[in-house]
């Protein structure tokens, strides 16, 4: 009897082991927002669809980017997927630490997704990461308060205008601030806002030989309107305020304008979380009259990284979070306004999706930003906020630290751009350029 | 002699050390009120202290979103294993410094410490590298072993100081009655010790428990504690500091309630040989 039941017990583990032995489970790595949440919500239909069994590891995004980078530079292998961004794709691609996606089903429709998009997420022509949502960055603005300061929102204002706006919006009273901007330091926080600004006042990060060029007029212009422009009109404590601060202040009606990601639109647009939905409006970043305007490009996109062993399925994952079904699926469920947006060109051509206030200025600001050319002057890298080379993120996190430490007042705008000079040429000389 | 002290200055005394707990105590009060309040509330400025509308809904969602009993449990045994392990092995070791010093016991010591003051991402790589060809990655046993290593120097060090505090002679008593070293160790000196190596115990469990370093570099999908339950929730791009709040509040809850318990033995073992 002990024997029998004891093989009984033994087979119906075999068999369970054997079962879960068959079932594919990813592991995938993504970051922590509204998006890449509502996405985690929806696994369980691709799983019913494939039999692919999915884990998520979510991280905090300067967290991610860390472990990531260790999990890929060591080969690894605790990812199948990872979700990465328009910075590391092109550099990782040409390490050969990428799984091409050159070879996407007919029925994805590659062609779809937005040439912008897909050029920062390629290297040498070649896609390295789908991307699961793209964003640029745009002025948004209180029409309340522009129409009670007697002015009206340019579809494509000047940095003046921005300047003037915002010290006629001004009411220390009342705290409400005329312009949110970002200060807080760090490359993808306060570095990022500055060096997109910058592009449009015709300052860049290197010359054409890879010297940095601090040194240079345009960039004290830069930093002399950026920090004087926020003294007047900016929020108390502007050189700590990143992109939460920002938003968490705009949202409690204490900003005329806020110009940042076009993904917060749809964040300072709902009435459940933001006091002033019903009165925002949208409009290009700012320009300075050289032909470079101040917005950025950026897409958190989904890549295979090349020591998994899984590739088809992370594969097959990637065409289905990425795919025109899916945004038609949360649109089903949750509304056009809460679609992944900045990916793919049928989004934008769809009339429900038009209808969303922000859609058409979003897309603008994505097809006026060009990574291949967003200087005044040539320059040799990639990237509008960033220049796509491994020693970017290092150089432009101490040189961020140093212009918020201007920002502060702990310093003066000649002595941080001075610092800035001698970090970035160290730094580059030492890396061999 | 005991001092005489008015009671008026006991009074200030008294509201002092209270002023002075509520201040150390207030981040924590702070994560715990937050975590009851919408996204809205919780950003709201001036800050609302009690009088907002109370909400479980940051609960459900996280407890809808994330496995909390497996981040938990990940916990309990990396904690409670890497600082069982580390005893083991620091109270033979913490013997011989104590009780058969030799010429370089104190060198000994020094360098152990020193090891504490070498930066971790310093040695991420090296680390990673080997347990990538052991296996070991996202493995619980994996962590156990790296916050024992790291935790060792710590636990050697306070058990030092406690046996330190016991008298040589009575371990030659029972060495003189024929006890073995094992024996002396087991059943003399251990448990005389006992207040000692409870307090070592809670302490490296309270560093094991908030140790975020490792546990989230070492870790991917299985074996993260509830430090990677925390990292979850946090994010530079979307307002998310009540879910953030209610995760932290279910994170620490299980060790503020270890430590709330055990704060007499703590104290105790803290306190232990201040006065002879």
């Amino acid at each position: 009897m002990f024997v029998r039941n004891a093989l009984r017990a033994a087979t119906a583990l075999t068999l369970l082991t054997t079962g879960s032995a068959m079932a594919e489970t990813i592991t995938i790595a993504t970051v922590n927002n509204g998006d890449m949440i509502r996405m985690q919500g929806y696994t369980d239909q691709f799983t019913a669809e494939t039999g692919i069994d999915v884990e998520w590891v979510t991280l905090e995004e300067n967290v991610l980017r860390q472990r990531v980078t260790t999990d890929i530079t060591t080969n690894g292998g605790q990812f199948d997927i990872m979700t990465i961004g328009m910075y590391e794709t092109p550099i990782w691609g040409k390490n050969g630490w990428l799984v091409p996606l050159n070879d996407l089903s007919a029925d994805y429709d590659a062609a779809d997704i937005l040439p912008a998009m897909a050029g920062g997420l390629s290297y040498d022509g070649t896609l390295f990461a789908a991307p699961f949502y793209g964003e640029s960055s745009m002025v948004m603005y209180r029409t309340d308060l522009m129409a009670a300061a007697g002015l009206e929102m340019p579809d494509a204002p000047t940095w003046d205008f921005i300047r003037q706006a915002a010290a006629a919006m001004t009411d220390r009273a009342n705290d409400i601030n005329g312009i949110c901007l970002r200060g807080k330091a760090g490359w993808g926080e306060g570095g990022a806002f500055i060096t997109a600004m910058s592009n449009s006042f015709g300052a860049q990060w290197f010359d054409m030989d890879w010297n940095p060029t601090f040194d240079s007029e345009a960039w004290l212009n830069t930093l002399n309107f950026f920090k004087g422009m926020m003294d007047e009109s900016g929020p108390a404590g502007y050189a700590t305020n990143g992109f939460n601060e920002n938003l968490s202040l705009f949202q409690q009606g204490k900003c005329g304008m806020w110009i940042d990601a076009t993904v917060a639109a749809s964040f300072v647009t709902n009435p459940n979380d933001s006091t002033v939905a019903d009165s925002v409006g949208f409009a290009l970043a700012p320009d300075n009259g050289l032909g470079k305007r101040s917005n950025w490009l950026w897409a958190w996109a989904l890549a295979i990284p090349a020591g998994t062993q899984k590739a088809d399925a992370a594969k097959a994952f990637i065409e289905w979070a990425t795919s025109k079904e899916y945004i038609e699926l949360v649109a089903a469920n949750e509304g056009w306004a809460n679609v992944p947006p900045g990916a793919r060109t049928s989004l934008y051509e769809n009339p429900e999706y038009q209808a969303v206030p922000f859609a058409q200025m979003t897309l603008d600001s994505i097809l006026s930003a060009d990574p291949n050319n967003s200087t005044v002057n040539p320059s040799p890298y990639v990237g509008i906020q960033f220049a796509a080379i491994p020693e970017f993120a290092g150089i432009a996190t101490d040189v961020s630290q140093e212009f918020s430490a201007a920002y502060a007042g702990q310093q003066t705008v000649e002595e941080a751009l001075a610092k800035a000079q001698a970090i970035a040429a160290e730094a580059m000389e030492a890396a061999g350029y | 002699m005991a001092r005489s002290v008015t009671s008026r200055r006991k009074s200030i005394n008294t509201a002092l050390a209270w002023g002075v707990g509520l201040i150390i105590f207030f981040p924590i009060l702070w994560t715990i009120l937050t975590s009851f309040k919408t996204e809205g509330d919780a950003i709201a400025y001036p800050p609302k202290f009690f009088f907002f509308d109370w909400t479980l809904e940051n609960y459900a969602i996280v407890q809808e979103r994330s496995n909390y009993m497996r981040y938990l449990w990940n916990s309990v045994i990396i904690a409670g294993g890497s600082t069982l392990l580390g005893v083991v092995i620091a109270v033979p070791a913490a013997w011989s410094m104590a009780f058969v010093p030799s010429k370089r016991t104190k060198d000994i010591l020094m360098w152990m410490l020193s090891t504490k003051m070498l930066p971790a991402v310093g040695v991420l790589y090296p680390i990673y590298l080997m347990f990538i060809q052991l296996g070991l990655l996202d493995t619980r046993i994996g962590l156990v072993i790296v916050l024992m290593l790291i935790n060792l120097p710590i636990i050697v060090w306070m058990l030092y100081t406690y046996f330190k505090e016991i008298p040589g002679e009575i371990l030659e008593a029972a060495r003189m009655d024929g006890a073995t070293l094992k024996e002396e160790i087991l059943y003399v000196l251990t448990p005389m010790a006992i207040p000692g190596i409870a307090s070592t115990i809670l302490l490296n469990i309270i560093l094991a428990w908030n140790e975020a370093f490792w546990t989230l570099n070492l870790t991917a999908a299985k074996a993260g504690p509830l430090t990677a339950f925390i990292a979850s929730y946090s994010s530079p791009e979307g307002l998310f500091y009540a879910k953030l709040s209610a995760a932290s509040t279910m994170a620490i809850a299980p060790i503020l309630i270890l430590g709330w318990f055990s704060q007499k033995q703590l104290v105790r073992g803290l306190t232990f040989g201040a006065v002879k």
